[in-house]
């Protein structure tokens, strides 16, 4: 076939170019010039090289935010996605209440994340919260806001009410599209529960657990709003996750060279997560239909 | 081994049914004879697969019993009955290897290794799989797949029945007839009670010792291919069985003759029916003729498939089919047709009527 060749065609792709230019390409680069130069205000930058990433690298309170963020995430999925499997295993198949409990199950999806964090921080108050008041009735000693360990569960549990739904609904979207027989056959073969679960289920679920697990975890990687309005990050710097530490110190203290660098870096560590879940998806789904 | 009864069986996907046509499978009572090969033939949506289910417990009946050799089994869980079932699309368990899923339904029933390796590498051996056995099972193409899930029904040598689910609806044809006769030896090594759903004839015939064939939710005849193929006990046998099927002239029975339109049919027996009768007769005992007595017919068309020829003709408007032997000529002048002798039956209200004075 012969291909015309028109320049003029470029003229198409323009505007894509320029929405993409303005809402990330620009942005991004005012980013990076940011995190080579310094300043001591008068909006007089100078050149600073790759300082600030260096500083950044030997920063103990980057560091320690980062661990805190890999913790949070780590122990979110850890409680959603088994209890998302569970969830979508004992949902009603079909009729009434199945789609009573999809509906349900999608509101907390749907509530906005100030509003989550808001509920939440008037829901663990000792003195008009139903949590914190009736906790504090039976004799529990819970105060989100002083101690560390009940901000980092109320946090948590947070996260589970909010997003444990979103795992629910795709695990059973995937048990959905498991034809009967599968089922029937493994009755005829005696298989357990377990066997079926661990034999037909899961690996049907295999493809959207992995989406799911992607989402969850660049959702919670990158988490602000939420604990921000919960906890502020509190007490002390205990649930100071990334974005929160970023925002402190770019808008907070105005430390907009370190800043620039640390959000590169963190821009960089989503990247590389992002492209090794892709790598395992894809060559999973190469080794499904070799 | 064991016979299985079914003791006024029905079955409605209804929770309150209430007249008949609300029944997917019709009141039936049935023994399957132990170490039988049985076909279940019928059209799509007949009731086959719900009446294999209900065998198979995968599916408890709305009323009546299934007794295992006088044993009541009608609720009891599939894992009770101890019966292996293959179904329609190949099911195998994507992750593990073909010989895992092969050993699947031996080891949930914690058998012996040795013996489960045993039984394994011989129904490898009988689906031709040996060389795929370390294989993972998700990378097979669709008709390997259904024979790890024929192999997997194989598997247990003591199982109380077989059932079949139209399990070659996916396989290639010449493979079709290669796991068929694999079936057949099967079943005469180990004489199990096997029972296979199909629609194709052919199938059926070839498989089994008794057809019965299914219309509508009810069993409508039980026989070997040769009595379904000579004494059709419904319209619908006729039909469904032969090819091209049965044909049917609307007549009236007076005793022994019968009236097709004008022409006056010599019958060999007398005929007491009421309702709407018919004269069925096979397209192998239709005699073309020209001039003299039979019924006034007009050749449409002749079709060769090769083994014999199919001639098409009119009958008063309807389409009649006749079959003529491959070297037979087919005159030109052909305007008259004859029933050999043997060859019809009577239908009242589409059910075969036998002559006074004899049984069926």
């Amino acid at each position: 076939m012969n291909k015309t060749v028109n320049q003029k065609a470029w003229f198409l792709v323009l505007p894509v170019l320029i929405l993409v230019a303005f809402s990330a390409v620009i942005p991004l680069m005012t980013v990076v010039n940011y995190s080579v130069q310094d300043t001591f205000g008068n909006n007089q930058f100078f050149w600073a090289g790759l300082a600030w990433f260096d500083d950044m690298l030997h920063s103990d309170r980057m560091w320690n935010a980062l661990g805190r963020q890999l913790m949070f995430s780590a122990i979110i999925l850890a409680i959603e996605v088994p209890l998302g499997i569970f969830v979508a295993l004992n949902m009603p198949k079909k009729g009434f209440w199945s789609s009573f409990c999809l509906v349900v199950m999608s509101l907390p999806l749907l509530i906005p994340w100030n509003v989550v964090g808001t509920i939440w921080q008037i829901f663990g108050r000792v003195d008009i919260g139903l949590l914190g008041y009736t906790l504090d009735a039976l004799g529990i000693d819970y105060n989100y806001t002083q101690n560390t360990l009940h901000a980092w569960i109320t946090v948590i549990v947070m996260d589970v009410w909010h997003w444990t739904s979103l795992i629910a609904l795709l695990a059973y979207a995937g048990l959905r599209s498991i034809p009967d027989a599968y089922y029937q056959a493994a009755k005829i073969d005696q298989a357990s529960r377990w066997a079926v679960f661990r034999f037909i289920e899961l690996p049907k679920m295999a493809g959207v657990l992995m989406i799911a697990i992607l989402l969850r975890f660049m959702d919670s990687f990158m988490i602000y709003t939420e604990p921000f309005v919960l906890t502020g990050g509190g007490p002390g710097n205990a649930t100071t996750f990334l974005s929160i530490d970023l925002v402190k110190m770019a808008l907070g203290q105005f430390d907009l060279g370190p800043a620039a660098a640390f959000s590169l870096m963190y821009f960089l560590v989503i990247m590389a997560i992002s492209w090794v879940f892709y790598t395992v998806m894809t060559t999973l789904d190469k080794r499904d239909g070799k | 081994m064991a016979k299985i009864t079914l003791d006024n069986l029905a079955h409605s996907y209804l929770p309150n049914p209430q007249k008949e046509d609300d029944f997917a499978l019709k009141e039936l009572n049935h023994d399957w004879v132990d170490g039988e090969a049985y076909a279940l033939l019928g059209s799509s949506g007949c009731g086959k697969s719900t009446l294999l289910n209900i065998i198979s417990g995968l599916l408890i009946p709305s009323q009546g019993r299934v007794l295992f050799d006088g044993k009541d089994v009608t609720t009891a869980p599939t894992a009770d009955r101890n019966i292996a079932q293959v179904f329609q699309f190949p099911v195998v368990y994507d992750t593990m290897s073909v010989r895992e899923n092969l050993a699947f339904p031996l080891k949930n029933r914690r058998m012996d290794t040795a013996e489960i390796k045993r039984r394994v590498q011989k129904v490898a051996a009988m689906i031709d799989m040996e060389a795929q056995l370390d294989h993972k099972a998700r990378g097979l193409t669709a008709d390997a797949k259904q024979k790890i899930s024929l192999g997997r029904g194989m598997v247990r040598e003591d199982v109380n029945a077989l059932l079949f689910d139209e399990p070659l609806t996916v396989i290639d044809p010449h493979m079709k007839w290669e796991l068929r006769t694999q079936l057949k030896k099967l079943h005469q090594d180990f004489g199990h009670t096997m029972i296979y759903v199909t629609h194709d004839q052919t199938e059926a015939l070839t498989f089994a010792d008794k057809v019965v064939v299914m219309y509508d939710g009810r069993v409508v005849q039980i026989g070997t291919p040769q009595e379904l193929f000579e004494r059709p006990a419904h319209t619908f046998v006729g039909y469904f069985i032969g090819s091209p099927g049965m044909n049917l002239f609307d007549a009236q029975i007076d005793g022994n003759t019968a009236r097709v339109g004008d022409a006056t049919v010599q019958l060999d027996g007398n005929y007491a029916a009421t309702g709407k009768t018919q004269l069925g007769v096979r397209p192998e005992f239709i005699r073309l003729s020209s001039g003299g007595g039979g019924i006034p017919a007009k050749v449409t068309r002749v079709e060769d498939v090769g083994r014999h020829k199919i001639v098409r003709l009119d009958v008063a408007g309807t389409q009649i089919n006749a079959v003529a032997g491959e070297g037979e000529a087919i005159p030109a002048d052909t305007d008259r047709i004859t029933f050999a002798s043997g060859g019809v039956n009577v239908y009242a209200d589409d059910w075969r009527i036998t002559p006074r004075g004899t049984a069926a």
